[in-house]
């Protein structure tokens, strides 16, 4: 491939400079009927290429592409992604083949006329209710969508956890047996008390702190998420989730897990994806890969941006509890 | 007219000139001199993210206290794709393609002999020059030039401790911005008033060719945003410099709670893209401009639908005013504001498609003359649509959730935006560098550039898609603390092989064109046989642009194969210039 690639940038550094002492003494400079004849080959030549890659990006790159939605309201997503995703994908494939196929088929020719064609309401018509009618459809979809997202007020017995995002570290507390998050204020922060809380309110002594998360299997969880300094981005990809940390406001996002870790490394893409991984990390020596569920920054925050994430486990109810259980409290934590 | 013949000096005909022909060239070569520096900047993070563990010599020769053993800081990461961003679309994309093009062809194309104000369109330029040379310069500073990416979110834009390159490199970013604005407003009022006002006898707003169109409504967009971002700026200086808090709220850094109490960031983000939406159509519609023009003249067709392309300019440019939101879905703004912003968003999409079907139906039955010009138009318009139709995607809030500011983004701004914008500038350049310096360009040096460009640029981007649909996030510098995306890695490596393909690419058109400059063949006076009235200027330049009287228009812009009911062409040839009176019982659509 590297070596490939040398040839054709000496190929292209000849050429160029031949062309460039050519330069000196051309004759014309408009084009001739063998250049549009040359030129609009080349159009179709290049649209052969194009449509080759577009297929292989399409197939040989589904692989490292994100495995079906983990969380239940993202199926949805995945529905309108994939409905969206074709609809612009045949869209493409003709656009682009008339405005090639007509870069060679009308390709200039001194005995050729133009055909003088300046309007057709009929034509234009068609062209502006089309596009308004589809768009129509997936505005509806998209729009039913993204309330059933967004619109956390219905969620029943959800779990609260605060996502407290700082440069270059996430943080996460939960609401403890009354389910209510204590107030939180940069003001308060202290010592072991690295998330602000106002250890005066009563709500805050049962929450709990925690440097990893552990969601269980179909429960709501609502995150609220705060930001410590910058703005940061709550990014989980795995479940279509992802909020802005504001400094100076509280953000939420609610979803609901569907798979447990566990089920998750069994998925059929994801195990696909795992072993293409780890064929890679096996040639450069690297520890293999498992698959987690994974917390990352995606809103630019300063010098180690690129490296701010959180391990996520998904579990069955059970484990969960017990999980939470062993958490200390903070009152037991901060005195 | 006396200042027909009053003598010139070497400063005032080369440097402070109030000739719009002279700015526009000094518009153009300092936008390609911008230019370079961007896409130079652009090699450097690609070879971070390509092998971000590699050393490089250029790294280490360029990057100087930046890096260290030939391999780039963080900081320095997020300076350069910062940079590269704010250099590419305002002093490339906007000064570079608008100024270039507004200050040839409005007075050329209307038959006037000058802007409205020559003086303030010289300030206009020299303001350019010197925001110029201020952002150049925040790149020497010792911390380091701006680093929060060219939207510049506070807080990060607001906090030397939060990045370095928020000191003095953001101070000099605004500054520079600021400047960049007050002559962004001076030529885009310059360029309404000479439109509205002096077009020649004849020249009715329904003959005017599109190219006038574009630009007209793309100077009312600019006036009517650009202000808003200087408003912006300037709260973010207070908050900067006089402790105010607009932006800021809330928070802790190093150690300490900051006074700032009350503000939002997302009020910032409101107010950067209510101008930063409209942005990227006052980059696009000149270029659709050009190219509309640029086709239907190597068609030897008329654009198909003129008043359809018109209403769509005017429906894209109402609809950028109110779309804003699209950016900021999950910024934390409220979701109903989310779901309104989805409706107008796609909504833009309509006009787009119409713009879209007109040049295609535009070559139909055409006659297609392959100059360098018209291949750009073609690649303009293969790319605009590759990237627009991904705005179905992003546009839809829901799907925005899970691709927002990952790779997928950068893959549809640049093709829709980056790489639309410059072929439609690279169109103009090669079509209209006759009626500039009086030569023509290089015809088989344009066919590789073009070819060469239009691969490397599908290379780049559309693989893009495929690596933020695995997830990954944009401005990393590195993407080695995720096992998770060990396998996006080939495909980075391949985006950077064909990025530096793409900028060599950018050799054989600074080659040509510096070149053609002075060893290009004389060009004649209407070497596209075009219709519209700068061809009937004389090919050397003069004050006033025309010798005697400024011709009078009798037809619109886009008589090309005109026949009659024999099928002969009317008036003997392909095309008739804008001058040529009706003949009687002849029909013109204006
Ligand atoms: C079909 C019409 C289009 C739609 C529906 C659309 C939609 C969108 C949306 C929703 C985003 C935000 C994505 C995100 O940050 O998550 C976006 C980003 C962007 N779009 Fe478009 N777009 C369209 C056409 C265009 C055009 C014509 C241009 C420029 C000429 C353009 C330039 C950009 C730029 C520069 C950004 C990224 C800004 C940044 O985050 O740095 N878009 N587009
Ligand atoms: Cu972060
Ligand atoms: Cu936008």
């Amino acid at each position: 491939m590297l070596a490939l690639f040398y040839i054709f940038i000496a190929v292209a550094i000849a050429v160029s400079v031949w062309q460039i002492t050519r330069i000196l003494n051309f004759r014309t400079v408009t084009a001739t009927d063998k250049d549009n004849e040359t030129q609009g080959k080349n159009f179709m030549i290049f649209m052969a290429a194009m449509y080759a890659m577009m297929i292989y990006c399409l197939i040989f790159m589904n692989v490292i592409m994100l495995p079906e939605s983990a969380s239940v309201e993202g199926e949805h997503d995945d529905n309108l992604f994939n409905i969206t995703f074709i609809l612009i994908g045949i869209v493409q494939f003709i656009v682009q083949f008339l405005l090639f196929y007509f870069s060679y088929k009308y390709r200039g020719k001194k005995e050729n006329k133009a055909l003088f064609f300046a309007d057709s309401h009929k034509l234009e018509l068609i062209w502006t209710l089309t596009p308004a009618v589809v768009l129509v459809l997936l505005i509806g979809y998209g729009l039913w969508q993204w309330n059933n997202v967004m619109d956390l007020s219905d969620a029943e017995d959800p779990i609260i956890i605060e996502v407290y995002s700082k440069q270059f570290q996430w943080e996460a507390r939960y609401a403890g047996a009354d389910n209510t998050l204590g107030r939180g204020n940069v003001n308060f922060i202290k010592g072991i008390n690295t998330m602000g809380v106002d250890m005066s309110d009563k709500n805050a002594a049962d929450d709990k702190k925690v440097t990893e998360l552990h969601l269980p299997k179909g429960r709501k969880v609502i995150f609220k998420f705060r930001s410590q300094d910058v703005l940061h981005s709550a990014y989980m990809p795995h479940f279509r989730a992802q909020m802005n940390c504001v400094p100076g406001m509280v953000t939420e996002f609610g979803f609901t897990p569907k798979y447990t870790t566990e089920e998750m490394r069994q998925q059929s893409e994801v195990m696909a994806k795992t072993e293409k991984i780890n064929k890679i990390r096996k040639a450069k020596g690297e520890e293999p890969y498992v698959f987690d569920y994974i917390l990352l920054c995606n809103k630019i925050c300063g010098a180690s941006h690129y490296g701010m994430q959180m391990k996520i486990i998904v579990e069955e109810e059970a484990e969960f509890k017990k999980w939470i259980a062993e958490q200390p409290t903070l009152a037991e934590v901060i005195k | 007219m006396s200042e027909h013949h009053h003598k010139e000096t070497f400063v005032t005909k080369y440097i402070f000139s109030q000739d719009h022909k002279m700015i526009s060239k000094q518009f153009l070569v300092t936008g390609i001199f911008m230019g370079i520096i961007g896409v130079f900047m652009s090699m450097l993070f690609r070879l971070q993210i390509a092998w971000p563990e590699k050393s490089f010599t250029i790294i280490e020769a360029f990057l100087g206290p930046h890096q260290s053993d030939g391999i780039m800081n963080p900081d320095m990461y997020l300076a350069l794709v910062t940079i590269h961003g704010t250099i590419m679309v305002f002093f490339v994309l906007t000064a570079g393609l608008s100024g270039t093009f507004s200050n040839l062809l409005i007075p050329l194309q209307i038959g006037a002999r000058d802007m409205a104000s020559g003086f303030l369109n010289m300030i206009s330029y020299w303001l350019f020059f010197l925001s110029s040379i201020v952002m150049v310069i925040s790149l020497f500073v010792e911390a380091g030039p701006a680093s929060a990416g060219w939207t510049i979110y506070p807080p990060l834009s607001a906090l030397p401790q939060a990045i370095p390159g928020s000191g003095l490199g953001m101070t000099l970013w605004l500054v520079s911005m600021a400047i960049f604005i007050a002559s962004s407003l001076i030529g885009s009022l310059n360029y309404i008033v000479t439109v509205l006002n002096l077009r020649t006898k004849g020249m009715k707003m329904t003959r005017m060719p599109l190219t006038i169109w574009a630009f007209l409504i793309t100077a009312i967009i600019g006036v009517v945003s650009f202000p808003v971002l200087l408003s912006a700026a300037l709260l973010l200086i207070f908050d900067r410099s006089f402790g105010t808090s607009f932006y800021l709220s809330d928070i802790f850094i190093q150690g300490e709670v900051l006074h700032y109490q009350g503000g939002s960031p997302v009020l910032f983000e409101h107010l950067f893209w209510f101008l930063g939406h409209p942005e990227v159509y006052i980059v696009i519609l000149p270029a659709m401009g050009l190219v509309s023009e640029i086709m239907a003249t190597n068609s030897r067709k008329p654009i198909f639908g003129y008043r359809a392309m018109i209403g769509s300019i005017m429906a894209i440019a109402f609809l950028s005013t109110i779309v804003w939101g699209h950016h900021m879905f999950i910024s934390g703004m409220n979701p109903f504001l989310g779901s309104v912003f989805t409706f107008t968003t796609l909504l833009i999409a309509i006009p787009s498609a119409v713009k879209a079907f007109n040049w295609i139906t535009t070559l139909w039955k055409g006659n297609l003359q392959m100059n360098p010009a018209m291949l750009f138009s073609i690649g303009f318009v293969s790319t605009f649509v590759t990237g627009g139709l991904t705005g179905l995607v992003l546009g839809d809030s829901a799907l925005d959730i899970n691709v927002h500011d990952t790779y997928f983004v950068v893959a549809h701004f640049h093709l829709v935006m980056g790489v639309s914008a410059i072929f439609g500038m690279f169109a103009g350049v090669y079509h209209w560098f006759p009626k500039m310096y009086g030569k023509m360009m290089n015809k088989t040096l344009g066919y590789w550039h073009f070819w060469i460009t239009m691969i490397a640029a599908y290379g780049v981007f559309f693989p893009m898609h495929f690596i933020g649909l695995a997830g990954l996030p944009r401005r990393y510098y590195t993407n080695t603390n995720f096992p998770m995306f060990d396998d996006v890695a080939d495909v980075n490596v391949v985006i950077t092989l064909f990025a530096i393909l793409g900028g060599l690419a950018q050799l054989f058109f600074l080659a040509n064109f510096f070149i053609s400059i002075y060893r290009g063949k004389k060009a004649t006076q209407n070497p596209w046989n075009a219709t519209t009235l700068e061809w009937t200027t004389p090919v050397e330049h003069i004050h006033g642009n025309w010798p005697g009287q400024i011709p009078e228009v009798h037809r619109w812009a886009y008589d090309y194969s005109k026949v009659d009911e024999n099928g002969d062409y009317v008036h003997g040839a392909d095309f008739v210039l804008q001058t040529t009176p009706l003949l009687e019982g002849e029909e013109d659509p204006s």
